[in-house]
Parts: C-alpha cells; structure tokens; sequence
C-alpha cells in the first residue's frame, strides 16, 4: 500500500505538469487544426532559455521566468508566420511533417547553441521534501505540480472570460462566423501558436528542473500525444484528465513492472494504454466525433 | 524537339513509358547500372547498397502514405519486424537467404495487417498516432524480449548465400540489391495500374466517395497496410544482410520519420519520387560530411558540428520541400524534362 501511495502521488504530480503541457498543445489544435509534434522541442528550448537568462546572465528566477515566457511566445508567433502559415489548407501529412521537421530544426540548433552536455538549472526550491503521512515527495515535483497547476488555471480563466479567451473559443467553433463578427482569425493563429509554446516552454522548465537539461529532453514531449489523444484533441478539460491518467498509469506501471521485464516501460505504459481506448473510443474520452458530409 | 506524340492502340497509351526516347534513357540508366560496381569503389558500393535499401522501404511506404493517404510513423517498426524475421530464421533454422526475403516480408505484412486493422474506425491523426504507439511499442519489444532478439546487443549474421555463392563482399552483394530494387520498383509502378492502385488513391482523396463507389474501405486499407509493410519486411532482409548484425538502434522513431522525409522530398504517391527521395536523403548526410572534412584543416573542431548540422538540415529540408515543392523532385524532375522536350520552342 505504502508504495501504491507513493507512485499515485508522483503520478498525479507529474500527471499535472503534463496535463499543463498538453494544454498548450490542444489550444493550437483547436485554433488551427495543427497537430505539433515540435512541443517537445518547445519544452527543450524553453528549459534552455531559462537556463541562460539565469545562469550565464545571473537574473535572478522571477524575471528571468517572465523573460522564459516572452522568449517562448515569440518563438510561437515566429514559428506561426513563418511556416505554419503557409501550411494552411494542406493535406494532414504535410502539416504533420512540417511540425516534425522543424522539431528537427530547433533540437539541432540547440546542440549547435548550448552543445549537448548536461546542464542544470541552479536550486530554485527548498530542498528538504514534501512529507505528507508517510508520503515523501521530492520538492521540485511538488513545486513544479503547484506551477503547473496554477498556469492550467490561468489559462482556463483566460479561455473562460478574458476577451481574446472568448475569441479563441468562438474561432475554434467556426471560423465563418468569427471572421464575420470582426475577429481577426490571423492574429488568433499567431496568439494559439505563443500561448502553446508558453505552456510548453513552463512545462519544460518544470522538467528540466526536475531531471536536468539536454537536447534530448524533447523526447519527453513523445508522452504528450497518449495524453492528448487520450482527452480527445479538441478537448481542453480532456487533456487536463489526460495527463492525470497518464502520469498515474506511467508510474504505477513502471513501478509494478519495470523490475519484472527490466525497465522502460514508464515509456511504453501510456502507449500501450492509448491504443486500448482509441480501439472502444476512436475518438479520445472527451474528443468532438467528426460528422462528414460530402 | 520531339513532335507528335500519337497512340494508335489503347496498350500504347497505357505503357509506362510511353515513348521510344524514354525507353532508350532507361535502358542506357540499367546498362550503366550495370557497368556500376565494376568501375566504383567499395564505399561507392555500400552506398548503393544502402540506397537500394532505403528505396524498397520508401516505395512501400509511398504506397501506403502517398498513395493510401495513411500516414505511418511505424514503418521502421516493420523494416524491423522483417529484419529481425531473417535474421532469426538464419540463425535458428539455417533457412537460405532468398526464402528469408519473401518470409520476412509475409511477417512484416502480418503486423503491418495487426496495426492497420484500427483503421476501420480511425483516420487522420488518429490513426498516425496509433501508428506512432505501434512504432514505440514494437521498439520495446526488440529492446527487451531479449532471448528472441538478442536485446540491446542484437543478432549477428552470417553473410548471405545465393546458389553456394557467399555475398560477402559489397561488390557482390550489390548484384542482389539492384535486382530486387528493380522488382519491387516495377511491381509498386504497376500496381498503381490495377484496380487496387486506384481503389488506394480514391481512399486518399476523398474516403467517403469511395466508398459510395463500391470500394470496401476497411479492406483496401488492410491491403495497403500489407503491400506497406510488406516491402518493409523486404527491406528489412536485405539490411540484415548488408550489415550482418541486427539491433534496435536500427529502427528508431527518427528512422521512420527519415522514410517519411524521403517520400516528402521525393515526390508523394509517385514511385519515381520515392527513388529519388530515398537517393537524396542518403547522400545528403554524405555530402555534408564531405564538405566539413574540406574544412577541418582550418578548425579541428568542426566535426564536432557534424551531427546537429545533420539534424538541422533533415528538418530545413523538410520545411522547405513542403513549403516551396509540396511535390517533391518528382515535379522538379518533369518540369526539367519537359524543358528540354519542347525547347527551344518553350511556349
């Protein structure tokens, strides 16, 4: 029992900072239609901003966090101008590679910049852990589950009420009739694509204080589509219990059965789970069915 | 400039190549062929070798992705399934190489047919990431099912035999790359003119009319899954066989986005594209490898750029195939030929 506690709670906790990142990937989905398969990258390059800002220029965390979120914002927006926008109307495929080679892009240009040693971030948290019962919780997983879910908060309030929420939401629904009510589709594409990469970028740099940085650390982002695919694409409260699921199954899983068949299947676990749902609900838990008409 | 281009029976106009130029081009391209390993190196054949390979798996793939509109990211999971086969039913059962390459082959369509059955109710994203799970999936097994696989050490081969003759050297070998490489191209060329081949590029362009067309998509998906996978399979064999050992480093996720690249940058749902593709993406690593080794007399340190310079360049030319040739060399290829067709009277 005690080691059942122990996983479920490291599963909820890493469960919220994926839930945080599959946030952001299904707010560009349900703008654009976009699935990105470089949030991974996104994650990487945010860690490394935060690494340089504080490390090789010595900000201290606060700005140097705010600086983080501009930096990956405008990566977003540039990445939405420059590529994706041309990409619009294309096959699946297309849009598919299209995101997978600029994954490829951005993970060399960080070997290229920041060379693939490892790196981490200095201290940012009390390090004596969280004790609750006879839970312990490492302190960087506890605060990097209470960042996360503070940022799935916020984004939900600004997706509930702020105005450009509103629009984001109505452009979601039907572009048509955004257009007509004077939203500007264009700068919503360009605001979906800066709003994912914040939340990647934030997810990232919870990751990469967690088990440090290097260019490989992209290859977390691979788990992200069982959580999505899991909500459903287009669901946002669908990826927030997605990324539960998945943490939870993750650790339990690997706890149980990694000394049985020598390890990784924390990696395959949620994998091996996605193909079970997707075969009852093709689309996801909570994904939109697609009606179509000829 | 060639003028007229009349048929006089529908067999004429069907021909795959239709002219009397095309036809003397390519036998002139299968003499020098040919002519090839006779005047290359042995690293001019390994190449060869290594294209030849990448070119059954791309044809496959193109045909399930570029014809079928299926996207895979599981492909270098089925090059792996029939590269392990082979090199299990060599090593085990002593089978001969060329009953290894059709077996390998069958095994990979088996699983090719087991992931593509979730086809049936999924499409799209869905499915490609299904395909995704299947490719992850698969990598576990070869990792850790290791009294089968050999595990992280993998399976060594023995070099194969044709008819008592060791193909041992690369030389060699290369007699049984290019021939193989020949069928699989013929054979993916002419399926597109059969009722199959059609059925797949209806299911790509619109499912639903299809359908209402009386083409049963669940099973014309299954088939392209198989034929796919199936010359993956093929492919698998022959790199077994060319490197003589087998492990998972082979068939990564990046493997099977490098096949996709290939078709992207070739040419999508055209045989020739995949060629051109699966030659353009093997040279490129060389030829940048090349070019850096001009430069380290100046820098030692500059190899040490080599591999994030890869990956960067994989990526731009992805980017920049899909953005600026969303067909690929293929199309580049034909508007070159029909320049040199109607010049110098272009208009």
């Amino acid at each position: 029992m005690d080691i059942l506690g122990q996983l479920l709670v490291s599963g909820i906790a890493v469960g919220g900072v994926y839930a945080l990142i599959a946030l952001g990937f299904v707010i560009i989905y349900k703008a654009t239609s976009i699935i990105n398969f470089a949030t991974g990258e996104f994650m990487m390059i945010g860690a490394y901003l935060l690494y340089t800002f504080m490390v090789m220029t010595g900000l201290p965390a606060i700005p140097a966090f705010l600086l983080v979120m501009a930096g990956a914002a405008l990566l977003g927006m540039l990445v939405e101008r420059a590529i994706l926008r041309h990409m619009l109307g294309q096959p699946t495929i297309s849009i598919v590679m299209v995101t997978i080679g600029l994954s490829s892009i951005l993970m060399g240009l960080a070997e290229l910049i920041w060379s693939t040693g490892f790196k981490n971030f200095p201290p940012l948290f009390p390090r004596a852990p969280i004790i609750v019962g006879d839970i312990i919780i490492r302190s960087n997983l506890f605060w990097g589950f209470v960042i996360a879910m503070a940022a799935v908060i916020v984004f939900a309030l600004i997706f509930k009420y702020a105005k450009v929420g509103v629009a984001m939401r109505a452009t979601a629904d039907d572009q048509m009739a955004a257009f007509s009510m004077g939203i500007n589709v264009r700068n919503i594409f360009t605001l979906a694509w800066s709003l994912g990469a914040i939340a990647a970028a934030l997810g990232g740099v919870i990751i990469g204080n967690i088990g440090g940085i290097q260019p490989t650390l992209g290859h977390i982002g691979l788990t992200i589509f069982p959580v999505v695919i899991l909500g459903g694409l287009d669901s946002i409260g669908g990826a927030v219990i997605g990324g539960f699921i998945v943490g939870i199954v993750e650790n339990v899983a690997g706890g149980y059965l990694d000394p049985i068949v020598g390890g990784g299947v924390k990696a395959i676990a949620p994998f091996v789970v996605l193909v079970l749902i997707l075969l009852f609900r093709p689309y996801g838990l909570f994904g939109k069915e697609d009606i179509e008409r000829l | 400039m060639r003028v007229g281009d009349f048929k006089e029976s529908y067999a004429a106009d069907e021909a795959v190549f239709r002219t009397s130029t095309a036809r003397f081009w390519l036998g002139v391209f299968l003499v020098a062929l040919a002519v090839f390993p006779f005047v290359a190196g042995d690293y001019l054949l390994y190449m060869a070798n290594l294209t030849g390979v990448a070119i059954v798996a791309a044809v496959g793939l193109n045909i399930l992705t570029g014809a079928a509109g299926q996207i895979s990211l599981g492909h270098a999971a089925f090059v792996g399934i029939g590269a392990y086969t082979s090199a299990i039913l060599v090593t085990r059962l002593g089978l001969p190489f060329l009953l290894c390459l059709p077996l390998s082959g069958l095994a990979a369509a088996f699983f090719g047919v087991i992931v593509g059955a979730p086809s049936m109710r999924m499409k799209g994203l869905y499915l490609c990431i299904a395909t995704l799970a299947a490719q992850v999936i698969f990598e576990f097994i070869f990792v850790h099912w290791v009294p089968v696989t050999g595990g992280i050490r993998g399976i060594n081969v023995p070099a194969a035999t044709v008819f008592g003759l060791q193909l041992d050297t690369e030389f060699k070998f290369y007699f049984v790359t290019i021939p193989i490489v020949i069928l699989v191209v013929t054979a993916a060329r002419n399926l597109f003119r059969t009722r199959v081949g059609r059925a797949f590029i209806a299911i790509r362009d619109r499912d639903i009319s299809a359908e209402l067309m009386g083409i049963n998509l669940f099973q014309y998906k299954l088939y392209a899954f198989a034929t796919s996978s199936f010359f993956a399979g093929v492919a698998g064999c022959l790199n077994v066989f060319l490197l003589k050992v087998v492990t998972p480093e082979h068939f990564p996720l990046h493997e099977s986005v490098r096949y996709l690249a290939m078709i992207i940058v070739g040419g999508l749902g055209s045989v020739l594209g995949s060629i051109f593709g699966a030659i353009f993406m093997t040279m490129v690593p060389e030829a940048l490898q090349s070019l850096l080794n001009l430069f380290q007399g100046l820098d030692p340190a500059v190899m040490e750029y080599l591999f994030p310079l890869q990956t960067v360049i994989f990526g731009l030319l992805i980017v920049v195939f899909l953005v600026f040739e969303p067909q690929g060399l293929a199309e580049i290829w034909r508007r070159v030929k029909d320049y040199f067709r109607l010049w110098p009277f272009e208009h």
